[in-house]
């Protein structure tokens, strides 16, 4: 099993779940987060303060998923999500040591 | 109010009709009154219900510029973990002067004669019942006198609410109460009666009681100084006590090096816009009549403000490339205290040039002169309402002359406009009053926040402002994520 990890523009989320969900994704986590590597930030002026604001808003998408579904999960989410431009964003490839469903206390692959 | 030997001449002679109309029912009402009540056979002037009716709005007015109008103001403008805490002064602070005002202010502001305080003659509003009358600019027009106190009340729980501005995010409730105690008693209330107390209209018959009614008058109303609304008595008075503060409390933790960046410019719109419109109870209602005066003062608070928020708009677009909504906000705001000491005087192309010239400079206030000045007025009391105030009441003294649109002044004694209006020595007079504001105000200032500083503590603890005032000093979030 493994976990995906995966840094986008916000306005790809929808994309990108949806590229997930056609290739037999179900399930993901999603969390507003803020972070940069290349893009930069911009200015913002109160006044007279001047504000340089490095972070920038991202999204950050969790995926699940057995061995076999990794090569394309990152294959559908890199070509869903990318837009040329800086800040496109990167994917995390994690090993997943246990799963468990809480409901029905499954684990492994039936967890998935 | 306004204590001026000048008066609305531009409104006599428009509003002769409306005065000679008004004193008709003010005759008629005072006959009525003969005949209701077992009164003498001479019967003193009765407020007129226009009047009553005006003075009882405005004054509602300028309350909703306190609540909600500046809290938000402010309010939007720091952190969202202080949000409580602006609120929070501003309510309270008003609240606690309104009661220092009842019991004592408005004696001491104008209670009777003197140059800087008036008497204990009022304390408690002794003799002022439904029935006591005060007076307004015009011989034989009066209000309720409960009305004028009511309308000054809410002029003195402004002014030191606008003051915690300055040292938002790192002062003590309790401090912020006592140095707001102190300091209405010891500038706001000298400075007001300096500048507007006069024992009224119906007194001056002649030379010599003229010359008796300016003995007995306010320092600043001796010397002819005019501010109609009160860009010494609030604006100037207000923004030097702030600076002050701020100076003395020092920088926020961060100052300059993290994000202090408003965390609800909607807010701060929104009492902007609260501002401008309870603005009209201010500087219209200072007129204490409902006549031509009060629209000539109602015009100029629109034309001035309107004005004021373009050349802060263009100059900082200009300047600074882009045009801001807080510039926006900010620059209305400016051209309200600009031509509030202004607004009763000046015709409304002065006024337009006003406001021009104070939205520019007091966009150099909060820019320029504020990064030369090295303290962190955290919400530019002093670059908006003193710089602003400095602006207003200088160009008063230049756009007030009849020559330029403005009313000139107004002649008790020949009950007409003087024909002489001198520019250059009416802006030394205003000079003057600006300078002993500034003098007075700072003083007061420096004392009451060093003797709390050294006594109470003036500032909280460092982690207390890191973690936000309002959940340390009232044990609230304004906002649960």
């Amino acid at each position: 099993m493994k976990m995906i990890t995966a840094v986008l523009k916000p306005f790809k989320l929808d994309e990108v779940r949806e590229a997930l969900s056609a290739i037999g994704v179900q399930g993901i986590t999603v969390a507003e987060v803020k972070g940069f590597g290349r893009q930069k930030g911009h200015t913002e002026l109160y006044r007279g303060a001047e504000y340089v604001i490095d972070f920038l808003p991202k999204v950050k998408i969790d995926v699940a998923m057995p061995d076999e579904l990794v090569d394309r999960a990152v294959e559908a989410i890199q070509m869903s999500a990318r837009t040329g431009k800086i800040g496109d964003g990167k994917i995390f490839v994690y090993d997943l040591e246990q799963v468990v469903r809480i409901r029905t206390g499954e684990t492994g692959n039936e967890a998935l | 109010m306004p204590a001026y030997r000048t008066a609305l001449a531009a409104a006599r002679s428009v509003g002769d009709r409306t005065f000679a109309l008004r004193g008709a029912v003010v005759r008629a009402a005072a006959a009525a009154a003969a005949l209701v009540s077992a009164a003498p056979a001479f019967a003193a002037p009765e407020p007129a219900k226009g009047d009553v009716a005006w003075i009882t709005v405005a004054t509602l007015l300028v309350v909703m510029m306190t609540i909600p109008g500046l809290a938000l103001f402010y309010g939007g403008m720091v952190r969202a973990k202080n949000m409580l805490s602006v609120l929070m002064q501003v309510l309270v602070v008003f609240a606690l002067v309104v009661v220092l005002w009842t019991v004592y202010g408005y004696s001491l502001a104008f209670g009777g004669d003197g140059l800087f305080y008036g008497d204990f003659s009022k304390l408690f509003l002794a003799g002022v019942g439904a029935d006591a009358t005060a007076a307004t600019f015009s011989k034989g027009v009066v209000l309720p006198e409960l009305s004028f106190v009511a309308f000054q009340a809410t002029f003195a729980g402004i002014t030191c609410a606008l003051i915690v501005g300055a040292f938002a995010e790192r002062a003590r409730f309790g401090a912020v109460l006592v140095f707001s105690a102190f300091w209405f008693t010891f500038s706001y209330l000298p400075i007001a009666h300096a500048v507007w107390y006069w024992a009224g209209p119906d007194a001056i018959t002649d030379a010599a009681s003229l010359d008796a009614v300016t003995a007995g008058a306010g320092f600043l109303w001796q010397r002819g100084a005019l501010d109609f609304a009160g860009g010494t008595v609030v604006h100037i008075n207000a923004g030097v006590a702030g600076l002050v503060g701020a100076y003395v409390i020092g920088k926020r933790i961060g100052y300059g090096r993290e994000s202090m960046a408003p965390h609800s410019l909607v807010s701060t719109m929104i009492g902007a816009s609260l501002l401008w419109v309870g603005w009209f109870g201010f500087n219209a209602g200072s007129n204490l009549e409902a006549n031509a005066g009060a629209a000539l003062a109602f015009a100029n608070t629109l034309i001035a403000t309107a004005a004021a928020t373009l050349s802060w708009t263009f100059g900082e677009w200009w300047f600074k490339g882009r045009p801001s909504m807080l510039g926006a906000a900010s620059g209305a705001v400016a051209g309200l205290v600009a031509i509030t000491p202004a607004c009763g005087f000046v015709g409304p192309i002065g006024a337009i040039f006003i406001g021009l010239v104070a939205g520019l400079v007091c966009l150099w206030g909060v820019n320029g002169l504020k990064r030369w000045l090295d303290v962190d007025d955290a919400l530019d009391v002093f670059g908006v309402h003193a710089v602003g105030g400095i602006v207003g009441a200088l160009l008063t003294g230049v756009f007030a002359a009849p020559a330029l649109g403005g009313v000139g002044v107004y002649d008790y004694v020949a009950n007409a406009t003087s024909s002489e209006y001198s520019i250059v020595g009416q802006v030394w007079v205003q000079l003057q009053a600006v300078l002993l504001t500034i003098a007075w105000s700072a003083v007061v200032a420096f004392v009451g926040f060093q003797a709390i500083k050294h006594t109470m503590g003036l500032r909280v603890a460092e982690d207390e402002e890191r973690q936000g005032l309002d959940i340390v000093a009232h044990g609230e979030t304004a906002y649960h994520r």
